[in-house]
């Protein structure tokens, strides 16, 4: 408990140079990475032809995105289908399939990050290099932006002006998430991950068996998979393998690495609202430190993920910890449930990492999310179907937006106002598109899960019939509707049934929400700001926090509860009957 | 202030045409305005075909009569949507009976239309138009709401205000508007038509008040996209249900997920949104202020600034007597001592506190048997005494005495002009007193702060409005009544553009500005203002562009105006809070029922400890039916309101309705499972 207490307090400790730092590149402030950036940048703007000072509103913003990753996905898909060829392929990996393809492409794009191939059979180090890692790099750095784009348009310093998003993607990438992984990539080499281009290792064991220790540009991959919180693995096992996650200090690293941006996020959210209202205050009243570290209106969203957060760490934790019955009748003596679990990592670090990656769409894995108790299981399920638990890079904090905006909605009601957030009124058009972009995380992971329970062609795959099959289902589908990558192992799922739905989703899932959070910060931005009295509402302390995390229970939860009854809690109770 | 009429909340006719609405209401093309209501009886009727062909979706229970099971879930939800209904129709009911008390005055009367060439033609009202000209003399009715070209009279608007007392009302200035309905009591007047018939103030006012012409108002239309969109969500959860217990292996009659369905969208808000709108308008009414759309009464709750008049607002205006200022040549005491005899039998304020200002200045006169009363007139604007020996006393505006001595012959006291000039620059009003022809001195009318003003203004400020005060006073006395009603700031020597270049700054820094006015010279502001309260005795003009008009033409009354818009937006919340908490506990009742028979391990989550499953579930659809009736009252009255900070009032109403309507449907539940599993047992076989 303490262990997973102090591992959370260093997170914060972390996160707070980290936030600083992301809200200095952007809003466009100087930051000590500048004298190496910027000639960079210079070079990429001239040879792109970008010009970095035109804005865009929020529609041309959105068509830019999903353009520059539309054209990233058929690039990707091309090199995939071409691996084959003998560059960079010393292991003679083939060309992936078609279906396969459509998946995998997707899913790196979309920062989710859905493995249905094992990367030590299935891909290439061309493919490793050049699609994986470079669409974690992309993918992270497109959600960044649309979230730094999002919050300028609820900052509203201009109409309808919400930043170039090419520049927007360069200055991330080459001020954040190069500097950020290349620090990584080196602490993790140091603690024994293999970054060359060689061929698999095939040695003879003790017990004369023969083994292949797969290798490879490892590091590398690793260090943007935790940073851009993208979770797909190198290999199949992903960081449960010791060539990918070697040490508890390892460990460490990666979980750090995968929860300071999107913590970070929240930081520069509260600041760069501040920004706007710093000079109609000009009284230099005594600022509480939260208020100073986080940004007014970031610490109460940062305290109510953490609530969040909290909540379902302790679920997976003590229900780990209390073991599972079955295995204790067979007599094996254990501390906890150990199945499927890392014993250098021990129950403290698996639910810590567990709790992390669906908390923060990472979706890497350091224990087998399958072998989970079923209560520990559902902690981590239900942080994919609430989808707001500081989350991936930027979505996250753009979901947990929507459900303030609902918060408060309800709470400007109470206390007779029409409701207003950051100084803007929310008015019918807001909540349209705040009320479509909650509906689609619920439509899409119900009605797909329904599917497939209705089909062949999806229950074929199911190889645990009964309730866990169904929590299997959910995940899957809760996993890349989430954009968040993770699976319940035991899913069969590379077949053309599995491929294509959760592609679809995982599309769905990612530029729907992105496509309406924009509008809605469209929308806002047009408006008059209304002035902050005694009588508003404050968005700021710790009452909202708690509103918001009932807020986020009621709506996003309860909608999945029967569905949950079904499956994780319906298996918990047959398991401790 | 308010009429005495209507007070009580509902009348047995009220209630007899409501039972009646909330079933012609039931037409489906009706029912599509309210989406969440229209689910509910979309499924009423998919339950009234499950009563009729019971296994029609393949639904087969061994244990109990599934058309009977059907047949009372399909009751129970007819009720609901007819509770919905009567909650709609009761509060249109009772702002049908307010229009109807407004409609009397409405009567069809003659009027005599003035032809360009100058004859007098009688006309049946209804046939008036715009433009016309009409005369009307005393006894007879204003035919239609219309501006004074020519005339002075005195006009008893009673049936509009239910104040008794006439008004006087001129052509020119900012008194020159009438209303159609209202009675000249004296005297005639010439009036310009200025709408047709059927589109006056007070037809357009009855189909306010009626509901006839309501409109959605933008926060309303915002609550439901959200209330839509929950019910999306929730049928989506419902849907998708089926094929995953299909899966599980349970089986769920589609009663049991119609129910499900019913209880979890947000039906208590969604039946009684429309019906807490309405009331909120009716509320208004009541005070006897006319609102001109749900949208203003609204805004009313966001009001960050009000700027209001300080004369008839926060002071009396400048009425009552202060001291008494002697010419020249002029004892105080001769003074004091006419002024009194000139008030002995003044009903009107001015009057009565002179003569008690008199009495504490030792004077002790009495009325003198034979003495006649000359009451004020608006041609005289002079009141005063015939005294028996044949002096005649008089006072009144300082002009109008001015020219009374003069046509007697008198002189002009020199330091006259100086004297009132004196009491004018203090902010006070001069009143000239004289006897025959002989000005003895002037009384100080000074303004008195109305009792209470403070205390408001404190309540004002517990609720985060800032308030101004517009005074065409100099700045010391506008800085002494400021300080004495306890206003947050002032606008000393305030010409008219003055208010609206105060607004429109208070705007540019995001505030909503709300404020009173009756000029002509007001309108261009009160239509700037986003709460604009005209009031009805001030020009048409000022009406047309104020959002609201207050009857009685009480300025302050905009202070409860705003505590009622508050109250409105407030109730919608609470309501909207309680029926989404009580997700969770109609959740408990029904997903173990669901379950419980193919997976007996989900009764644990039974916490409530019902009885049977079909028990819970028809428990939890009749709580859900019964929530609907119980909150009426709540809707109509709206939540109680008492001024305090918004992180107060939140945690308040967060208490009461959030942490409420998660507790209140458990014990709820639980008691309705209690009395009705006794019957429930009746549908097993």
């Amino acid at each position: 408990m303490v262990q997973l207490i102090l591992t959370f307090a260093i997170f914060v400790a972390l996160v707070i140079p980290a936030g600083n730092y992301l809200y200095c590149v952007a809003s466009d402030k100087k930051t000590i990475m500048d004298r190496f950036a910027d000639p960079v940048d210079r070079c990429i703007y001239r040879i792109c032809k970008i010009d970095k000072d035109k804005g865009m509103n929020w529609k041309t913003y959105a068509v830019a995105l999903m353009v520059t990753n539309m054209v990233m996905m058929l690039a990707g898909y091309a090199v995939l289908r071409i691996q084959s060829l003998p560059v960079f392929n010393p292991n003679g990996i083939s060309g992936m399939e078609t279906t396969l393809s459509f998946n995998t492409i997707i899913s790196f794009m979309t920062n989710t990050n859905l493995q249905h191939y094992a990367g030590e059979t299935g891909m290439s180090y061309l493919s490793q290099m050049l699609v994986v890692t470079f669409m974690m790099f992309m993918a992270a750095g497109s959600g960044y932006a649309a979230c730094i784009a999002f919050i300028r348009g609820l900052a509203g310093a201009s109409r309808d002006n919400v930043g170039n998003f090419y520049k927007d993607l360069v200055r991330i990438t080459t001020r954040v998430l190069i500097p950020f992984s290349f620090t990584v990539t080196l602490l993790l080499i140091w603690q024994g991950v293999p970054q060359n281009l060689g061929s698999d290792i095939v040695v003879e064991t003790l017990d004369g068996m023969r083994q292949v220790i797969a290798t490879g540009p490892v590091a590398t991959l690793e260090s943007i998979k935790h940073i851009g919180t993208n979770g797909g693995g190198f290999l199949g096992a992903n960081s449960a393998t010791p060539i990918e996650n070697p040490t508890i200090l390892s460990n460490m690293i990666e979980l750090y690495s995968m929860m300071i941006l999107p913590g970070a996020c929240v930081i520069t959210f509260g600041k760069m609202i501040k920004d706007r209202k710093q000079p109609a205050k000009t009284k230099n009243a005594a600022v509480p430190l939260s208020a100073r570290l986080f940004g007014r209106e970031g610490r109460s969203l940062f305290l109510a993920m953490t609530l969040l957060f909290a909540i379902s760490l302790s679920v997976c934790y003590r229900s780990e910890l209390r073991g599972n019955p079955m295995t204790d009748s067979l007599g094996v003596i254990q501390n906890g449930s150990m199945e499927g679990k890392e014993t250098r990592f021990g129950i403290e670090q698996s639910a810590m990492f567990t709790a992390t990656t669906t908390s923060f769409t990472t979706g890497s894995v350091n224990n087998m999310h399958d072998t989970l108790t079923p209560m520990g299981g559902f902690a981590a399920l239900l942080n994919m179907m609430l989808n707001v638990v500081f989350g991936g890079k930027g979505t996250g904090l753009m979901n947990m937006l929507m459900y303030a905006i609902l918060a408060v909605f309800i709470c400007g009601l109470m206390i007779g106002r029409t409701p207003e957030y950051l100084g803007k009124k929310i008015e019918g058009k807001e909540m349209k598109l705040v009320a479509l972009c909650i509906i689609i995380h619920p439509l899409l992971v119900l009605s797909f899960s329904a599917l497939t329970v209705s089909v062949q062609a999806g229950l074929s795959s199911v190889t645990n019939p009964g309730f866990h099959g169904l929590s299997q289902i959910l995940y899957e589908f809760a996993s890349s509707a989430a954009n968040n990558g993770s699976g319940f192992e035991g899913l069969a799922d590379n077949t053309a049934f599995w491929n294509i739905t959760t592609g679809f989703v995982m599309l769905a899932g990612r530029y729907f929400p992105i496509v309406l959070q924009l509008a809605v910060a469209g929308s806002l931005m047009k408006k008059q700001f209304v002035s902050e009295s005694s009588g508003s509402l404050h968005t700021d302390g710790i009452p909202f926090a708690v509103i918001l995390v009932f807020v986020v229970y009621i709506f996003a939860a309860l909608t999945f509860f029967p569905a949950l009854a079904l499956g994780p809690v319906a298996e918990h109770l047959t398991l401790w009957s | 202030m308010s009429r005495k009429v209507n007070k009580k909340l509902i009348t047995s006719e009220i209630l007899k045409q409501a039972v009646i609405g909330s079933f012609t209401k039931l037409n489906p093309l009706n029912m599509m305005k309210n989406p969440v209501m229209f689910v509910v009886e979309v499924c009423c009727f998919i339950s009234l075909f499950l009563s009729v062909f019971p296994s029609a979706f393949g639904d087969t229970t061994a244990d109990i009569n599934l058309r009977l099971y059907n047949m009372t879930v399909c009751v129970i939800l007819f009720v609901t949507v007819l509770f919905a209904n009567f909650a709609e129709s009761i509060a249109e009911g009772r702002g049908k009976a307010q229009a109807a008390s407004l409609k009397k005055t409405q009567k069809d009367t003659n009027a005599r239309i003035v032809t360009d060439s100058g004859e007098e033609k009688t006309v049946l009202s209804s046939q008036l138009k715009k433009g016309d000209i009409v005369m009307v003399y005393a006894g007879e009715v204003i035919p239609g709401d219309g501006e004074i070209i020519e005339g002075i009279a005195s006009v008893d608007e009673s049936a509009i205000t239910g104040e008794s007392a006439p008004v006087v009302r001129e052509s020119g200035g900012d008194f020159c508007s009438v209303t159609g309905g209202t009675t000249v009591v004296s005297d005639w007047l010439k009036i310009r038509i200025t709408s047709d018939a059927g589109n006056s103030f007070l037809d357009r006012m009855i189909a306010l008040v009626e509901g006839a012409s309501r409109k959605k108002t933008p926060n309303e239309i915002a609550l439901n996209t959200l209330l839509v969109s929950l019910t999306i969500i929730f049928l989506i959860v419902i849907v998708t249900i089926h094929p995953i217990a299909v899966y599980a292996h349970v089986q769920i009659p589609t009663s049991t997920l119609i129910a499900l369905c019913v209880c979890l969208i947000p039906t208590t808000i969604g039946g009684l949104l429309s019906a807490i709108g309405i009331a909120g308008m009716d509320r208004v009414t009541r005070f006897n202020v006319i609102a001109m759309s749900g949208k203003a009464v609204e805004a009313c709750g966001d009001v960050d600034t009000m700027i209001l008049d300080k004369t008839g607002t926060i002071t009396y205006g400048n009425r009552l007597a202060a001291d008494f200022l002697p010419v020249e040549g002029v004892e105080k005491s001769e003074l004091v001592k006419y002024a009194a005899v000139s008030s002995m039998k003044d009903e009107t304020p001015e009057g009565k506190s002179t003569l008690e200002l008199a009495r504490n200045m030792g004077d002790d006169g009495c009325w003198e048997e034979g003495s006649r009363f000359i009451e004020f007139t608006a041609q005289t604007r002079m009141s005063g005494v015939d005294l028996p020996g044949g002096d005649k006393v008089r006072k009144g505006a300082a002009d109008a005495i001015q020219k009374y001595v003069q046509s007697l012959g008198g002189q002009i006291p020199r330091d006259l002009h100086t004297v009132v000039e004196q009491v004018s620059s203090l902010g006070g009003t001069p009143l000239a007193v004289c006897k025959n022809d002989r000005i003895l001195g002037v009384i100080y009318l000074k303004d008195t702060v109305k009792p209470g003003m403070a205390e408001r203004f404190e309540r004002l400020r517990a609720m985060g409005i800032k308030t101004i005060m517009c005074t065409g006073d100099n700045p010391l006395t506008a800085a002494t009544i400021a300080k004495e009603a306890g206003v947050d700031g002032f606008i000393a020597e305030c010409k008219p553009e003055d208010k609206i270049d105060v607004i429109k700054k208070e705007q540019a820094e995001g505030k909503i500005v709300a404020m009173t006015g009756d000029g002509t010279n007001d309108a261009p502001a009160l239509a700037q203002a986003n709460v604009g309260l005209a009031m009805n005795s001030g020009t048409a003009a000022a009406k047309e562009a104020a959002n609201m008009v207050d009857l009685d033409s009480d300025p302050t009354k905009i202070l409860e105006v705003v505590e009622i818009g508050k109250q409105l937006l407030m109730t919608r919340g609470s309501l909207t809070t309680f029926s989404i908490s009580n997700d969770i506990a109609k959740y408990f009742a029904i997903i173990p029922a669901m379950f419980m028979s193919s997976v007996p391990r989900l009764g644990v989550l039974n916490i409530m400890h019902l009885s049977g499953s079909y028990s819970a579930v028809l428990s939890a659809l009749i709580f859900n039916a019964v929530i609907i009736p119980c909150l009426i009252p709540l809707a109509m009255k709206g939540v109680k309101y008492k001024p305090m900070s918004s992180g107060k009032m939140l945690l308040k109403n967060m208490l009461i309705y959030g942490v409420g309507g998660i507790i209140t449907p458990f014990v709820g539940i639980k008691i309705i499972d209690i009395l009705i599993s006794p019957f429930v047992s009746g549908l097993f076989i």
